[in-house]
Parts: structure tokens; sequence; C-alpha cells
């Protein structure tokens, strides 16, 4: 850590001495110019960006439904109101804690594996890493409703064939709360690992082999090697992919609303995004479900943000 | 400091209230042109020539009375109505003078003040006097007439008459006979379920619910009160539920099934009864049974009686925001006069909304004569409040038979926590 902490000071010492550079020829004020730069970048993100949630706030704060967008009722300003509607919903409790342990289960598992067959890929010859990198491609590029119910397919109670290759009879997998679940986190998955896989094996690429090289000759095993040497010097990227998969899971509603037709039965398998949809689009209630998306924002910023700061605490820089 | 930051609150607080989310006003239009282009929305069916056929017949006649007036029409896919049909309330520039919409719909889309008023010409038009009484309330809001009926679908009991044959069974009588029959059939051919129900199909269920003396909703006008939670339903419920089982259609494969399923099952020959409606006969033709079966109307609770069916079908309506209105009118008492849904029904099959036409096209096509006698014996409707539409979308009532189904809950609970949702709806857009 020691070693790292003074790596970062030696790099931060020449960017202090050139900054005053600029300032003095032209005499413009400082910091300026770096803003001008970034004009551009910042027009276009507050126009996808900002915009978009500050309408998504502001819906939130009125009863608004199609009624209102289409000039039959007045719009009525709420306060808190939906939010409160919404606190106060039992199930919304009931889906946010779904949705939670479900994503991370999905993230879990999802990094599992796609960190076991990053290292596995460095280990293997090229044919065979050709293929595990086609079939993770295939994975990757299958759009999730196809995904979805090709997965559906295979787990169907009458034709599927994963009944009659273990011999379940009919068993329905998608009539069980949590055999559903666990359904919808294969298929998560099975479409989400590629990138893990990717990324982190390209990670391992970058790491120097004498490392890897000193670390094997002094004994280490291969699960020591990825503790103490690759994971610490993958840290940057696994923080994205974790980051990316939590971000990624936790709004999964495809597969959800594919593989459950639309929340299971009696709304056993709802998550979040599900939820947020039934309540704004197929029902109209436009604030409701902008309500529910600020606080899906408010949760996923919060989580990063915690996330984040643990791992500054542990003294990384990233 | 304290002062700043409560000044900051209040000025953020002015900020959002002055800036209301975008809206769009529907007022009707104040120009009423007698030349132009009239623009159409119909639904798209499957097999969609045939319509085409009768409304071209239509338009031609059309265009002919009214000089200078022309005509377009859209066939809109059924999947994506609602989006495109709320895209026409929020932008009434692009949007058409006449659309077809599904009947459940009237309540939500008169709220959104997407649909004119016709109570006046509706009165005045000489066809509508035979207009039956459930196709009128489903274009009726509070006492206003806000379209025409297009055509009414209804749903009765399909059944396999070789498997009836086979086993010595009799057509059930009662709903009680129904759900005996069934088991039967189920103890006999395993393989096979009694009657394919759907913890999802709604319309098949509420037969039950009816027959039995329940209702959906009690009331009228705005305030609608939920009754599922009567005594009565509650007894409907109970024997609609009481076919999920090992014992006809287990759970764990019908709990998740909506209409649809159970007529695929039914013409795939995996279930020797379905509740299925006249617009399902295509289907179960091109299936495995087709010459192996009969309809009946779904038995009530008394012998001999008809269990109340859903009034299903679509409506026409002409846009509050159309600038051509006497024309639209026009056009839309000529789509759905007695004689355009006379030729509907022989392209179609669809079911005329007028009880004359309706009796003589049974006369001549026996398959629809179950039906017709369904629709004879009353029908029931959805409750004419744009909660229904919410209450629909929020999948209340599959979500209270899957409960019963799955065990979750008892029917007590299940359809007082359904009640408590439906009337929260209810009071929300009262």
């Amino acid at each position: 850590m020691v070693a790292q902490d003074t790596v970062v000071v030696e790099r931060e010492r020449p960017a202090r001495a050139t900054a005053p550079a600029p300032r003095t020829p032209r005499g413009r004020r400082p910091g300026l110019t770096p803003w001008l730069y970034l004009a551009p970048a910042l027009v276009v993100l507050g126009g996808l960006l900002a915009y978009p949630i500050y309408q998504l706030g502001l819906i939130s704060l009125f009863h608004y439904t199609q009624a209102q967008v289409s000039g039959g009722e007045p719009t009525s300003f709420e306060g808190l109101g939906n939010y409160r509607e919404l606190l106060a919903d039992e199930q919304f409790w009931q889906v946010l804690l779904a949705t939670v342990l479900f994503a991370a289960a999905c993230v879990v598992c999802t990094l599992a594996v796609g960190c076991a067959l990053a290292v596995l890929l460095t280990r293997v010859r090229a044919v065979p890493r050709l293929a595990l990198m086609l079939a993770a491609l295939g994975a990757w590029a299958t759009p999730a409703v196809t995904g979805s119910t090709v997965w559906l397919f295979l787990f169907d109670a009458d034709f599927g064939p994963v009944n009659r290759v273990l011999g379940l009879g009919d068993h329905a997998w998608t009539y069980g709360r949590f055999s559903a679940f666990f359904l919808v986190l294969l298929e998560v998955v099975w479409c989400s690992f590629p990138f893990v896989m990717v990324t982190v094996y390209a990670g391992i690429r970058a790491v120097p082999s004498e490392v890897l090289e000193a670390a094997a000759l002094d004994g280490a095993s291969q699960w020591r090697i990825w503790r103490s040497v690759l994971a610490p010097m993958l840290r940057p990227i696994l923080v994205v992919v974790t980051i990316q998969s939590v971000i990624w899971d936790f709004k999964v509603f495809t597969q959800i609303y594919v593989m459950t037709n639309g929340g299971g039965i009696a709304g056993q398998n709802l998550v979040l995004n599900v939820y947020a949809y039934q309540q704004a689009f197929a029902s109209s209630q436009y604030s409701l479900g902008a309500a529910i998306g600020v606080v899906m924002l408010l949760i996923l910023l919060a989580v990063t943000l915690v996330y984040l700061r643990l791992l500054r605490r542990q003294g990384e820089e990233l | 400091m304290k002062l700043s930051v409560r000044m900051v609150a209040l000025a953020a607080v002015l900020a959002t209230a002055a800036c209301a989310p975008q809206t769009s006003g529907t007022s009707s239009s104040d120009k009423d042109e007698k030349t132009g282009t009239l623009r159409v929305w119909l639904f798209q069916e499957v097999n969609n020539e045939p319509k085409e056929q009768v409304v071209d017949s239509v338009l031609a006649a059309f265009e002919k009375a009214h000089e200078g007036a022309e005509v377009t029409v859209e066939y809109i896919p059924v999947e994506t109505r609602a989006q495109r049909i709320k895209a026409a309330f929020n932008d009434p520039k692009s949007a058409p003078d006449l659309i077809e919409y599904g009947n459940t719909d009237t309540a939500g889309y008169v709220q959104d003040g997407g649909l004119a008023d016709v109570t006046e010409e509706f009165e005045a038009w000489d066809e509508a006097a035979d207009t039956d009484p459930t196709a009128r309330q489903s274009v009726t809001v509070d006492g206003k007439v806000y379209g025409v009926p297009y055509f009414v679908g209804v749903r009765a009991l399909y059944y396999r008459t070789d498997v009836f044959e086979e086993l010595g069974l009799d057509v059930p009588k009662t709903q009680a006979e129904l759900i005996s029959t069934a088991r039967q059939i189920r103890a006999a051919k395993p393989e096979m379920y009694g009657i394919a129900v759907g913890g999802a199909y709604t319309y098949g269920a509420m037969p039950f619910v009816w027959a039995h003396g329940g209702e959906l909703a009690t009331g009228k006008g705005g305030s609608y009160a939920s009754a599922i939670d009567s005594a009565d339903a509650r007894e409907g419920i109970e024997a609609y539920t009481s076919l999920f089982g090992d014992d006809n259609c287990p759970a764990a494969k019908c709990a998740g099934m909506g209409g649809n399923d159970t007529v695929t099952a039914f013409a795939s020959g995996k279930a020797a009864m379905a509740i299925g409606g006249d617009f399902s006969h295509a289907a179960v033709e091109a299936g495995k049974v087709k010459g192996k079966y009969a309809v009946v109307p779904l038995p009530g609770v008394e012998p001999g009686s008809i269990a109340p069916a859903f009034a299903g079908g679509n409506n026409l309506g002409v846009l509050k925001s159309t600038s051509h209105r006497t024309l639209a009118v026009d056009l839309m008492k000529r789509l759905a006069s007695k004689e355009a849904q006379g030729e509907l029904f022989e392209g179609m099959g669809f079911l005329p909304t007028f009880s004359d036409v309706r009796q003589r096209v049974a006369a001549e096509e026996p398959f629809v004569k179950p039906f017709v006698e369904t629709l004879a014996a009353g029908t029931k409707f959805v409750p004419a409040s744009p909660a229904w539409a919410q209450i629909d979308a929020s999948l209340v009532l599959p979500t209270m038979f899957q409960e019963v189904v799955s065990g979750k809950k008892d029917v007590a609970t299940a359809s007082a926590d359904a009640a408590k949702k439906m009337n929260e709806a209810f009071g929300s857009v009262g």
C-alpha cells in the first residue's frame, strides 16, 4: 500500500507543475479552458441524462396519468404524495426485498462464473479457448427475449429436454417461487457472464507474466495466485464489472417478464423494474412509476457510492 | 443561514410547481369540415382480408355520398393498440378521426378525454334501437354514449364429443355436474385435463362468479365498490378454483395459464373441455380436434340455466379532436350498420351487436347458436369506470385466483385483498 501511495504522489506532482502554465499567456481566468473542452460532452450529458432525470423527478411530484397527459383532467401537484403511497404499499417492500436478494445472488454467481472462466481461458490451449470464447460471445450476443424464450423451452414441463434428461416427468419449474427465480437466475448469469469473463480475461492478459511466474516459482497454488496476486492487481477491473453487474441485475426486466409471464403466479416473481412497468405503463400511472424510478435511482446511487467508499477505506485508489 | 436554506427550499418548490409536466389539450376541435381526408384506425385481425373487403365497400358508398371527402384506413396491430391510441390522444394533430377500440377500454378513454360524446347522434340513429342492452352499456359512461358497438364476442363450453361418447358421459347441465364430469374424465384419462382452466383467465372464471350471484363491483356512474369478496362471489371463486388440482388441471401447470393457453390445450387434444369464445373457432378448427367437438352454453348453477358470460367485443368511436365530426359520425354509423355487421359476420365470424341481425345469422350458421343463446340469456360487463383499466393492468383478479389455486391464501383472504385493491383503484380515479 505504501508503495502505491508514493506512485500516486509522484504522478500528481508533474500535473501540479504544469497546471499554471496556460494561464499567463492569454490572460484567461484559470479553470475556464478545461470547461471549454468539456462543454460538448457536458451538453450531451445534460441533454441525455440530466434533463430526463429532472423530468422523472418532476413527474413523480404530480398526479400524472394518461388523463393528465392527454388533457382529459387537470394536472395537480401532489408533493411527496406518490412517494407516501409507494412506501405505504406492502407489496412494494416485498418486491424491493425480492429484488435486492435476487440481484445479489445474480451478481455473486455472475462474478464467480465469469472470473472462473476467465482464469480457465488463460490456462487452456488455443482451440478450446476459441471454442469457449465463441460460446460466450454467442450467449452475449443473444437478445434477452430470445435467450429467455429458449431457456423457458429447455425447462418446459411437457416438452423440455431438461426434464427428460433429469427424469423429472412433468415438473413445472415456473410454479414454485424459488424454482422460478432460480430458472431466471440461470438465464441472467448465462447472458451476463461473458462481459465479466472477457473483461477479466483482458485484465489478466495485461498482468506481466513475470509476476505470475514468480508466484508459481514460490509454490503458490492456483487459488493462492488468484487471491494474492491477480485479484489485487485486477481490482479496478473487478470494481467496474461488479458495479456494472449490480446495476444490470438490479434492473433486470426482460428475463422476469418473459420467463415468469410478467411476474409469476400471483406476482411472486415480481422485481422492481417489472413492478414499475406494471404501475407506470400498463396501468398508465406515470407519476407512481416515476416515483419508483427515482427510488431505484437513489438505491443504485447509494449502493455504488457505499461500495466505492468501502474500497477507498481500504486504501485503494481507483 | 437557516433562512437561506428555507428560501432555497421554497424556491425549489415554486420552481417545480411552476413548470408542471407536459400535457396536451384535447379540447374538442371547433372546426367541422365537410370535405377533406378522414383518417380511420381499425384493428388488424389475424386473417384481415374479409374485413378489408367489408370496410372497402362501406367506404365506396360513403365517398359517393359525400363529395370531396376521402378516407384513409390504417389497420393497426392489436398488440400495440394501447400505445398507439394513447399517442393519438397525446398528439391530436396526427390523431385519426375514427378508431376501433376494445369495449373494456371505453371508460378509460373517456376519462383520458379522447372520445367524443355522440349521445345525440346515437339516439337519433334509427338502427340503434335494436342494439342489445349489454353492447349499449359497453359504449355508455355516466349515461352518455361514446361510440357505437362494432361486434361482440362471448364464451361458451367446448367439449370433445368422442371422449364423452367413449366414457358414456352426458353434457353437464349444472356447474356442479361440470366439475364432477371433468374429474371423471381426468380419472379415466390421466393424460388429459377434464376441463382446461387458467389462473390468469379472468373472463373464463367470471361466469362462475356471476352464476353464483356474485358481482365484480356494485354501483353506478363514478362511484363503484368492489363486490368480489361477497359471500356469493366467494362461492363462485370456490367453484372455479376447485377445478385446479391433480384431479382435473394440476395447479403447477394451470395456475399460470391464460385464455389462449386453455384453448390451445383443447385444440391440441390435451383437454376434454375448455371455455372458449366464438372467436376461438378458427384456432380449434385448425387443431387436432377438428370434427370431434361441439359447443354448448356454459351451464349455470340451476339445471338448464346458462351462466352469464362476459360480453367482450369492440366498439367504434369518434375522437374528440376530430375536425370532421359530422363526417366521422356518419362513417361510424355506416361501418357499424346492420348491413355491414351482417357482412362482417359472414367474412370474419364476428357476432353482430344488433339482436335481430344476430338471430338471423344464427339461423344460417349453426355453429354460432350456443353463443347467440348465451348472449340471449344475459351477459355481464366490467364496471364502466376508468379504474377498470388499472385493475385489469395490475392483474388484481388473476392474482386473486392464483393465490387461491397455489394455496398461498384461502378464498376469503384472497378475495378480501382483491376487493381492497379494487376499491383503492376506484377511489383513486373517483
